[in-house]
């Protein structure tokens, strides 16, 4: 905001002191009225989890009085999350679903987008409709139905990290076939036909032509369902069995109320930060790929495609 | 073109086998449980996969207890109601001036608002709950703050039992998705609409009355929707930030049957969650769709 005292020119200053002064006489008029709302609720959202991360650093057990700065709740302390088994087999767990997930539903949901975008059939709607339809699902009722399929009609399978595996990935579909779709409704079909023109064979043109140009929204489903698997809470928990399948997001709901540490905050932290380097990553890479795109309402340069 | 027949339906079939085998059948399966019997020496709950075979007798007593004021089930209904209804309209009378800010006035913050109101969506529900719990603590900040500025005289236990963390809680965990829908829907709004109603002499309020909240209309009923939904089977809001019997919500009482092996009750409860949310569940899925190809 524009009340920040330290000004370099006194004029400045001054108009400053004035504005401040306006804003203090008549805080209702409208913009400035918005402006304290939407601080505030920036404020509101993102204060409490800086909070909950600088609480992390704490050199005392406390997560309510600052002790000093420390890194012992990552590492050097006998809880912290590197050398407490139980915390660094959930964060391993974690990523290992994430991956799982990851490597299972992008690939599926990417090449059913592509058909849902050339073939319009009863199946496809359908299954379509369905995937969107788990989606809308209260991940409750989802949660539910899974685990008692796990352990009614194929209790082969059990709970355990496949079913988590399996419950997630039907779950995750959504994402690369709402994000692929959209990509290749706005590319059209003109790239491929022309591929096919100058000779290319069906597979040719989609491995050529197509895949290439779908990079950015494959990339950018692979952050969302990577932030969205390690978070994911209600499925995993449901479909999870013993100490082993426990995730990040399972340990802190089952200790956030018997007195946690901060290493349990440390834990959160790591999650957040990875979150937001697979989004930060996805969407410089989404900017990078689509800069020269064809794919763009209007594009700086005739579009060339090169077969 | 020419592709061969079977070219794409082959992208398709492991996206359909594995909605059919994950997502179809484990609903199927709820219904053959919640309509099944049950074992008669563990009273474990035996699913029946055979329509011919159904007995409605235990779903049609958890419809009976929905239906007796006083009941656990009940009680617990309407309270999930009146939380959620409480929630979802602090959610829109919060989101609404924020997301007509972000897209009328933020100016050049725009791109910084924006990332603030999407940080929350890759931020992990859990660790926001977190941060809660960890301030709301007896000697947490929140207590510290009101009491240093005289607000309360000594620490209020926020987390023993309080309805008011709990509606606070959810209208903070779903809030992000009601700003979304609608900053999308305000920015859209041609601004020479706006100026059309100035011109024809409308003042600030009646502009926003007559022309801009009629357009906001669509993202508003969205963006209501979109929190609804997932608030109805919340539980996990409600164990971390209260976790008593006074403000246990239907996902809790849902959640609490399936871990406690009352499956049969568990799966029941599932269904008519399902029934009362279809018509929001099918309204989202409409305009999710109408979004997707309406990109073309």
């Amino acid at each position: 905001m524009s009340e920040v005292v330290g000004t370099h020119s006194p004029a400045r200053a001054v108009a400053q002191v004035g504005r401040l002064r306006g804003w203090v006489r008549n805080p209702w008029a409208k913009a400035r009225f918005l402006w304290v709302i939407a601080l505030a609720y920036v404020g509101w959202t993102l204060l409490p989890v800086a909070i909950a991360v600088l609480f992390s650093f704490n050199a005392g057990r406390s997560l309510s009085a600052w002790q000093g700065f420390s890194t012992r709740w990552y590492i050097g302390d006998v809880n912290s999350v590197w050398e407490n088994s139980e915390l660094r087999a959930a964060l391993a767990h974690t990523f290992l679903l994430s991956g799982l997930v990851m490597a299972i539903a992008v690939p599926i949901g990417t090449a059913f987008a592509i058909a849902l975008s050339r073939w319009r059939g009863r199946v496809a709607k359908t299954t379509n409709f369905f995937v969107l339809f788990a989606f809308v699902t209260p991940e409750l009722a989802l949660a539910i139905a899974l685990f008692l399929f796990f352990t009614n009609l194929i209790d082969a399978v059990g709970v355990g990290t496949g079913a988590q595996v399996l419950g997630l990935s039907v779950f995750e579909l959504a994402y690369p076939v709402i994000i692929v779709r959209a990509r290749l409704i706005s590319l059209g079909t003109q790239y491929e036909e022309a591929a096919m023109d100058l000779g290319a064979s069906a597979v040719g043109a989609l491995r050529r032509v197509t895949l290439p140009l779908l990079t950015p929204a494959i990339l950018a489903s692979f952050a969302i369902m990577f932030a969205s698997t390690i978070d994911n809470f209600i499925i995993t928990r449901q479909l999870s069995i013993d100490a082993s399948t426990q995730t990040i997001a399972i340990k802190i709901y089952s200790s956030a109320r018997t007195g946690p540490l901060p290493s349990l905050n440390a834990l959160a932290s790591i999650t957040l930060v990875s979150s937001t380097l697979a989004i930060g990553l996805a969407a410089y890479a989404y900017r990078r790929l689509s800069r020269s795109d064809p794919g763009r309402a209007t594009p700086a340069v005739p579009p060339t495609v090169g077969v | 073109m020419w592709y061969p027949r079977w070219f794409w339906p082959t992208f398709a079939t492991p996206a359909v086998f594995w909605v059919a085998a994950f997502f179809v059948v484990p609903f199927y399966v709820i219904l053959s449980v919640a309509f099944g019997g049950l074992d008669p020496i563990f009273l474990s709950a035996v699913p029946r996969y055979n329509p011919v075979n159904w007995n409605f007798a235990a779903f049609s007593d958890v419809v009976g207890e929905l239906f007796t004021s006083g009941s656990v089930v009940q009680t617990t209904f309407v309270r999930t109601v009146a939380y959620v209804a409480v929630a979802t309209g602090l959610c829109l009378a919060i989101g609404y001036p924020v997301a007509y800010f972000i897209a009328r006035h933020a100016g050049r913050f725009k791109t910084a608002f924006l990332i603030a109101l999407l940080a929350p969506f890759w931020i992990s529900y859990m660790m926001r709950m977190l941060a809660w719990t960890n301030l709301l603590q007896p000697s947490g900040y929140v207590n510290r703050v009101l009491e240093g500025l005289g607000v309360l005289a000594e620490p209020r236990l926020w987390l023993e039992g309080k309805p008011s963390t709990v509606i606070l809680g959810l209208a903070y965990g779903y809030i992000p998705y009601m700003i979304l829908p609608l900053y999308a829907a305000l920015d859209r709004i041609d601004r020479s609409t706006l100026e059309a109603a100035r011109d024809l002499g409308a003042g600030q309020i009646s502009t926003l009355v007559r022309v801009t909240l009629p357009q906001s209309r669509q993202a508003i009923i969205a963006g209501t929707v979109i929190v609804t939904l997932p608030m109805a089977g919340d539980f996990y809001t409600q164990d971390l930030l209260s976790a008593q019997r006074g403000t246990a919500m239907l996902g809790n009482v849902i959640d609490n049957s399936i871990q406690s092996s009352l499956v049969q009750e568990g799966a029941s409860l599932v269904l008519i969650l399902l029934l009362v949310l279809l018509v929001p569940m099918l309204f989202y899925l409409r305009s999710t769709t109408r979004a997707t190809e309406g990109v073309r």
